[in-house]
């Protein structure tokens, strides 16, 4: 009862909710890019939301079931999913069966799915967490990164399968301004706006920022019009929190990921929302947001709603529809021999 | 009575609790008599504090806490009235000698003192943990002697190995885990800041006071085979 890695891009990764309450050992949480996707598709089984999945990046992957047939969800960015030749929703439940074999492509958006198995991803904990953090080698599959020819198995087998379903969630769909393209971002001011001027605010909180090909679970950087400094771009090294944006010397937006180091150097203009945070990762590089103000309040209103919102994902799971591909309606050998052309009827 | 900190808001899930701007021993003595207060009585809803030299960031659960109001709480903590902190002298073996002096040379040039003189002040000094940063077990330390004070490199160096005793910008560190550097490394310890295979895994507490007591290569290398075989080789006293 487990699943066979065949192929896989790099950086793909094992992560539950992160390795907390040791950042102040310098102990990085890393933990999932995308909490939201990584959530539904934990509770669409039944999982605890945090259970460990494998983190896909755009690169992709095919795995195959080995000797039992193993139910899970995937969900995360509009990747191009397929079992054997059958297309499959962005979002949804299965049931992979013995010798059946399951393919991820990064599709029309998304930098990240998710891929969650029932009863969670067995890896042992480090430090409580079997989050994998590569930059310190720590959890997940010995550290690293996923290879071909891992095998990923149950924490716990649990029950019968499920019926097969999508996910139609609404909080999964792509939100953006489609007028310009551009994802709308809150984020709260502060610690550092005031090493800001007014007009270096109203940039950053105002113009459009395009992501540069800098962005990987560490951090992403943006590039757009200058956000000067009122004063000095240094500041004593302090906390560094998830989505923290900070203006380097080059006056340019980092937002720090999963993977940021606890602490830092750098004056921090603002926070990304964390209700905002799976749609930030999201983005690739080349494509552009617009931060909006908010308040810490308004962030705070806004992820409970989403958080009480996703634990509802059992009530977004309609009957998976087949697809039908080329592929698929020739195996199931709808037009199968030679025909007289006559009616059905006829051939009685 | 209040703290006379600012509250500032770092997301809607965290508060950074600012006493200065700039490294300075009144900030730090109030980061860590803020983080031992709130170690002695935890408030529900507070998940963890991260302690920095002039700053404490306190992560929260949303769920139970409105920024604002967790920064009214924290801010009628009376500090001044607690039990005196349980802070542990550690007594840590530091080898200054080749090959693991990589750049007390350079850094000796750099100050104007005899590479010796370099070692005795970095060895003879008191220090503090302050806090913990880059890597896990990466320790912080204040109380470097104003004389070692130096620049970062402008750009990094070739990574200084685990247990690389290094300084710059007015600070030293005990490195855990190779890592490119700007800093300079004066010496190496053999002892673990951070081993997974120990209980605790990291020993040294915010707040604790460093010693280095001073070994030849031939100690070091007698040390490194006790750690590696996971024996102590650094010690606490009360």
């Amino acid at each position: 009862m487990s699943l066979r890695i065949t192929a896989i891009g790099p950086g793909a990764t094992i992560q539950d909710g992160g390795r907390h309450g040791l950042l102040r050992f310098g102990v990085t949480p890393a933990g999932p890019m995308d909490w939201v996707a990584q959530r539904s598709a934990n509770l669409a089984l039944g999982n605890e939301a945090e259970a460990a999945v494998v983190e896909i990046p755009a690169g992709g992957f095919t795995v195959s079931c080995e000797d039992r047939p193993v139910t899970l969800a995937f969900a995360g960015g509009d990747f191009s999913w397929k079992r054997e030749g059958e297309r499959l929703p962005a979002a949804a439940r299965i049931t992979l069966q013995p010798g059946v074999v399951l393919t991820a492509k990064a599709g029309t958006w998304g930098s990240f799915a998710y891929l969650a198995v029932r009863g969670g991803i067995d890896v042992p904990k480090v430090m409580g967490s079997r989050s994998t953090h590569m930059r310190s080698n720590l959890g997940g599959m010995n550290g690293r990164m996923l290879a071909a020819g891992d095998l990923l198995v149950p924490a716990r087998l649990v029950g019968p399968p499920s019926d097969e379903a999508a996910i139609e969630a609404p909080w999964l769909a792509k939100h953006f301004e489609p007028a310009r393209e551009l994802t709308l971002i809150r984020a709260i001011a502060g610690p550092q706006d005031d090493y800001f001027g007014p007009e270096a605010l109203a940039i950053f909180f105002g113009e459009p920022f395009v992501l540069t090909p800098a962005a990987d679970r560490m951090a992403y950087k943006f590039t757009g019009p200058r956000i000067a400094h009122a004063r000095d771009f240094n500041i004593v090294t302090d906390g560094v929190a998830f989505g923290a944006v900070q203006i380097a010397g080059d006056a340019q937006p980092i937002v720090q990921m999963a993977d940021r180091a606890p602490t830092g150097g750098y004056a921090k203009i603002a926070h990304v929302a964390r209700a905002d945070i799976g749609r930030l990762a999201q983005l690739r590089p080349g494509e552009s947001c617009r931060f909006t103000r908010v308040g810490a309040d308004e962030a705070r209103a806004a992820l409970l709603a989403l958080e009480d919102q996703i634990k509802g994902t059992g009530s977004f799971l309609p009957p998976l529809k087949r697809i039908p591909t080329t592929e698929s309606l020739l195996a199931a050998n709808l037009i199968g021999g030679v025909t007289d052309g006559s009616a059905p009827d006829d051939r009685a | 009575m209040s703290l006379a900190a600012r509250f500032l808001p770092a997301g809607e899930s965290a508060l950074s609790v600012e006493f200065g701007a700039t490294i300075d021993p009144v900030s730090e003595a109030r980061v860590l008599a803020l983080d031992a207060a709130l170690a002695a009585h935890p408030i529900p809803g507070v998940l963890e504090t991260v302690p920095t030299y002039r700053a404490l960031m306190v992560h929260f659960d949303p769920r139970v806490w409105r920024g604002e109001a967790l920064a009214q709480k924290i801010d009628k903590i009376d500090v001044t009235h607690l039990p005196a902190p349980t802070s542990k002298t550690w007594h840590i073996p530091a080898c200054y000698e080749p090959p693991y002096s990589e750049d007390l040379a350079e850094a000796a040039g750099i100050l104007g003192l005899a590479p010796d003189k370099v070692a005795d002040l970095h060895a003879g000094a008191e220090y503090r943990v302050v806090m913990y940063g880059f890597a896990p077990g990466f320790v912080f330390l204040s109380g470097l002697p104003l004389a070692l004070a130096l620049s970062r490199r402008q750009t990094p160096r070739a990574p200084a190995p685990p247990g690389a005793l290094t300084i710059a910008g007015g600070q030293a560190l005990i490195a855990s885990v190779a890592m490119p550097t700007g800093w300079y490394m004066l010496g190496r310890t053999p002892a673990r800041t951070f081993d997974l295979a120990r209980d605790p895994i990291f020993p040294l507490g915010i707040g604790d006071v460093v010693r280095f007591e001073r070994i030849d290569a031939a100690r070091f290398a007698t040390l490194e085979a006790e750690a590696q075989a996971g024996r102590p080789v650094m010690r606490a006293t009360p």
